[in-house]
């Protein structure tokens, strides 16, 4: 046996390991948001509908929510928009839009053209509620649970099949 | 118009890369002279062209271009000028470029310098970077374009990163980058030796002053990292055993191993395969950093957004590159045989053991990082390792390294002689001992059993590393920039020793019991207690402690801990205050109310924390002397008689 081999022998089995690491990782990125689990971080941010009234979250327990961050600079969530509309149709979790570092009135134009989804929108102008939920990108949706408790969050555009396979069996009960 | 062109010329550099991969290894191998005189021009090509994109993304930055879906996500209107450009390497795509424009520059530079090496095997080493580049490239242009538009333009950018906002982050990729990069000329260098079969000591004085350089990059941006995020951004320590660090660290110090293990090839000869294998897996390690950083296998406080399909190009990238090159070095190393042999004694031992020991070390931190992925693969669920498993076992192969380094300094080649040099190792021991017992029991106090131990070594090595330049000096003897260069490398690495060793022994933590107006001394500081008061945050309230902190009579500054209540779960944190003061990091934590207006308080004070970071900038210093040693610039006309036979090998 040559023992030159060994060393291309063991980066194979490397290889292998790392093959089933990626695998794994679609998942476990999930698993691994360390939000997940846990109680949703407390805010306090003022509505866009009307900047005086401050929404604080501990008003939206009690009952499943989806909390959806979006911003008109983001050109996904442009794309993304029907699909909340129709969730919105749905009628069965009320959409909570997190307004991430916009222009008010932009953002206004942006609902009244497209169509509102939300019951609420919040605004966070500075960033900072956003650091708290771990925000990567906009779009990012969170489910969040009655007892305010974190329980999926989908990175990207929600698409049909998420709403369908992870974020209606959670609110039905069916998954956990 | 621009970003089209930007992604235009990204096109034409990753056809002009894969031209410049086939001149330089087709080349040669079919000899054919033309081909191989073409693989500088294609290597210009790319570069102008890498040059040219990277250019076309940073005015797509300058001008606010928000229709880039890059610069959207990562700058804004208001972003300073400065971090309007450092933003180019604030997200995977940007650094992707970053890389890719590294390597061009580091293939540039073996370009200009190769006029002094046999033209085939230039031509090869051009080759295989060329391979590189061609990878990376095109990892880039099929999954993490930085051109990609955005329709329509977004009216403003999301902004940088904040944390990414900071002089020193915003300086750290390029340099850890320009680390990491360079090994990949080490693995060129190993390859095209491979390809070509000659694997005499020549390659060997080819590599080292690359390889030099790059490890003195890879140290100055690790340091760099951990200064800036663990001083500036205050998280108490300087290094955390997270995967993200580990990937530039594991590279570093196989890198170390291979900067020792050349020389001895260098110089004696001995350890070609070995060396062979060290270069491959330097560079290799670099790329398993990247991957395991970016593919989202591991989690990481670091990470950039994880994307698999992007880990499932580079994994397969991977298997190409060093699969291959594994393979190149299963075939061709069994073909060299040493010719010289050594005794016991001899520096060639230490170098060995230098060897064995930091390889060990690399394969503990990669194994505690990879840990998770294998219980992962083996269905053993969720695992973690973190300093409980890196600390002991990093110390294991570490102290015998440190130790051994003293006395290899003193050993001569070939010949294991170290008796004549008895006494001259047994008189620094002694000094070194007493210095460090003066130290340990002097100036600081209740030591750990390994503190005098560690600090006696660390001394040692300083004091070793002196008696050869002093007795040059002694005599008159010129000072070689090579031996200049090792000995402040080695005695950075006896600062680092000293350091570290006084973090890990003489921190200081007490909790002690304060009623306002009453003070106390922890490790040198006084701290007045001034009192409390309320303060609300945006979903919290807060008791906001303030304490007067004095170092011998003279005022540093006031700290003011906070105990934050959450409004909704009621949930208690405490956010703790942090300060540098004279190289000393200085933590406080605010406890419990212990009633009439008393509070407990956690305090911590790490001594010498500075000097690590400074060790690791030694260290650096050192490399980048010993790399311009003039010894290395001697064309391969003038090296071919005497010093080297070619042992030319028949494949």
């Amino acid at each position: 046996m040559n023992r030159f081999l060994v060393p291309l022998g063991l980066f194979v089995l490397l290889a292998v390991v790392l093959g089933i690491g990626i695998r794994h990782a679609p998942e476990k990125g999930i698993i691994a948001s360390p939000l997940l689990g846990k109680p949703a971080p407390e805010f306090a941010l003022p509505a866009l509908a009307d900047p005086t009234r401050t929404v604080r979250s501990q008003e939206l327990r009690g009952r499943w929510y989806l909390l959806n961050v979006w911003g008109t600079w983001c050109a996904e969530c442009r794309a993304e928009h029907a699909m909340l509309l129709r969730v919105k149709q749905a009628g069965l979790v009320p959409l909570i839009g997190l307004d991430w570092k916009d222009d008010e009135q932009q953002a206004q134009a942006w609902l009244s053209q497209l169509g509102n989804p939300y019951e609420t929108v919040i605004v966070d102008r500075s960033g900072r509620a956003a650091i708290d939920w771990g925000v990567y990108g906009a779009p990012e949706t969170f489910l969040v649970s009655p007892a305010g408790v974190v329980v999926y969050k989908h990175v990207g555009a929600l698409t049909e099949d998420t709403w369908a396979r992870e974020i209606l069996p959670r609110v039905q009960g069916n998954k956990s | 118009m621009l970003p089209e062109l930007g992604h235009f010329v990204l096109i034409l550099a990753l056809l002009l890369a894969l031209l410049q991969a086939f001149f330089g290894l087709a080349g040669p191998a079919l000899g054919r002279e033309r081909w191989t005189g073409a693989v500088s021009a294609a290597l210009a090509g790319q570069a102008v062209m890498v040059g040219t994109a990277v250019a076309c993304l940073v005015h797509a930055f300058v001008t606010d271009d928000f229709s880039v879906l890059y610069v959207a996500e990562n700058s804004n209107s208001a972003l300073p000028l400065f971090y309007r450009v450092t933003a180019l390497w604030g997200a995977h795509e940007g650094s992707l470029l970053l890389w890719i424009l590294l390597l061009a520059l580091w293939s540039v530079a073996v370009a200009l310098r190769s006029g002094s090496l046999p033209a085939s095997f230039a031509a090869r080493v051009l080759g295989v970077l060329g391979l590189v580049s061609f990878g990376f490239l095109l990892f880039t242009l099929a999954t993490s374009n930085p051109f990609a538009r955005l329709e329509p333009a977004a009216p403003d950018g999301r902004d940088l990163n904040p944390i990414l906002q900071d002089p020193g982050l915003a300086v750290h990729p390029p340099i850890l980058y320009t680390g990491y990069v360079g090994f990949a000329v080490a693995f060129a260098f190993a390859c095209a030796a491979m390809l070509e079969g000659r694997l005499d000591q020549a390659w060997a004085r080819w590599t080292r002053p690359w390889t030099s350089w790059a490890w003195a990059f890879l140290t100055c941006g690790i340091a760099l990292g951990s200064f800036w995020a663990y001083y500036e951004l205050g998280w108490g320590g300087f290094w955390f055993w997270d995967p993200v660090e580990n990937a530039s660290f594991m590279p570093w110090l196989v890198g170390t191993a291979l900067v020792h293990s050349l020389a001895v090839t260098d110089k004696r000869g001995l350890f070609k395969s070995w060396t062979l294998l060290l270069a491959i897996l330097a560079f290799s390690l670099s790329m398993v950093g990247t991957f395991l950083v970016r593919s989202g296998v591991l989690v990481s406080v670091h990470s950039f957004a994880a994307d698999p399909s992007r880990g499932m190009f580079i994994l397969a990238f991977l298997i190409i590159m060093i699969g291959g090159a594994l393979t190149l070095y299963a075939w061709r190393a069994p073909l060299l045989r040493s010719s010289a042999g050594f005794e016991l004694g001899a520096r060639e031992s230490f170098l060995l053991f230098n060897n064995v020991l930091l390889v060990t070390a690399a394969a503990t931190v990669f194994a505690g990082t990879l840990a998770p992925l294998i219980a992962d693969a083996l269905n053993l669920g969720t695992l973690s390792v973190g300093p409980p498993y890196f600390n002991p076992t990093f110390l294991l192969s570490m102290l015998p390294l440190v130790g051994l380094l003293a006395l290899g300094i003193h050993a001569n080649w070939k010949r294991g002689r170290l008796r004549d040099k008895q006494r001259l190792l047994l008189v620094t021991a002694l000094v070194a001992a007493l210095l460090a017992a003066g130290v340990a029991f002097g100036v600081y106090s209740g030591p750990h059993v390994l503190t005098p131990v560690a600090m006696t070594l660390g001394f040692w090595i300083a004091l070793a590393s002196l008696v050869d330049p002093l007795d040059r000096w002694r005599r008159g003897l010129s000072l070689p920039r090579a031996v200049l260069g090792m000995t402040i490398a080695h005695l950075g690495l006896a600062m680092a020793v000293i350091a570290l060793t006084t973090v890990q022994s003489f921190t200081v933590e007490r909790d002690v019991a304060l009623a306002p107006g009453e003070s106390a001394r922890v490790g040198g500081y006084e701290l007045r207690f001034e009192g409390v008061r309320h303060v609300e945050g945006p979903n919290y309230d807060a008791i906001a402690g303030s304490f007067a902190l004095t170092h011998h009579g003279q005022p540093v500054r006031t700290m003011q801990p906070q105990k934050r209540q959450f409004w909704v779960q009621h949930q208690v944190t405490s956010e703790t205050a942090i300060t540098m003061d004279h190289g000393n990091n200085l933590l406080l934590a605010l406890g419990d109310d212990l009633g009439a207006g008393r509070w407990s308080v956690r305090v911590q004070v790490r001594p010498l924390v500075t000097l690590v970071w400074l060790a690791a900038l030694v260290m650096a210093i050192g490399a980048f002397i010993a790399a311009s040693d003039r010894r290395y610039r001697v064309t391969a006309a003038a090296l071919a008689p005497g010093t080297v036979l070619p042992e030319r090998v028949r494949g």
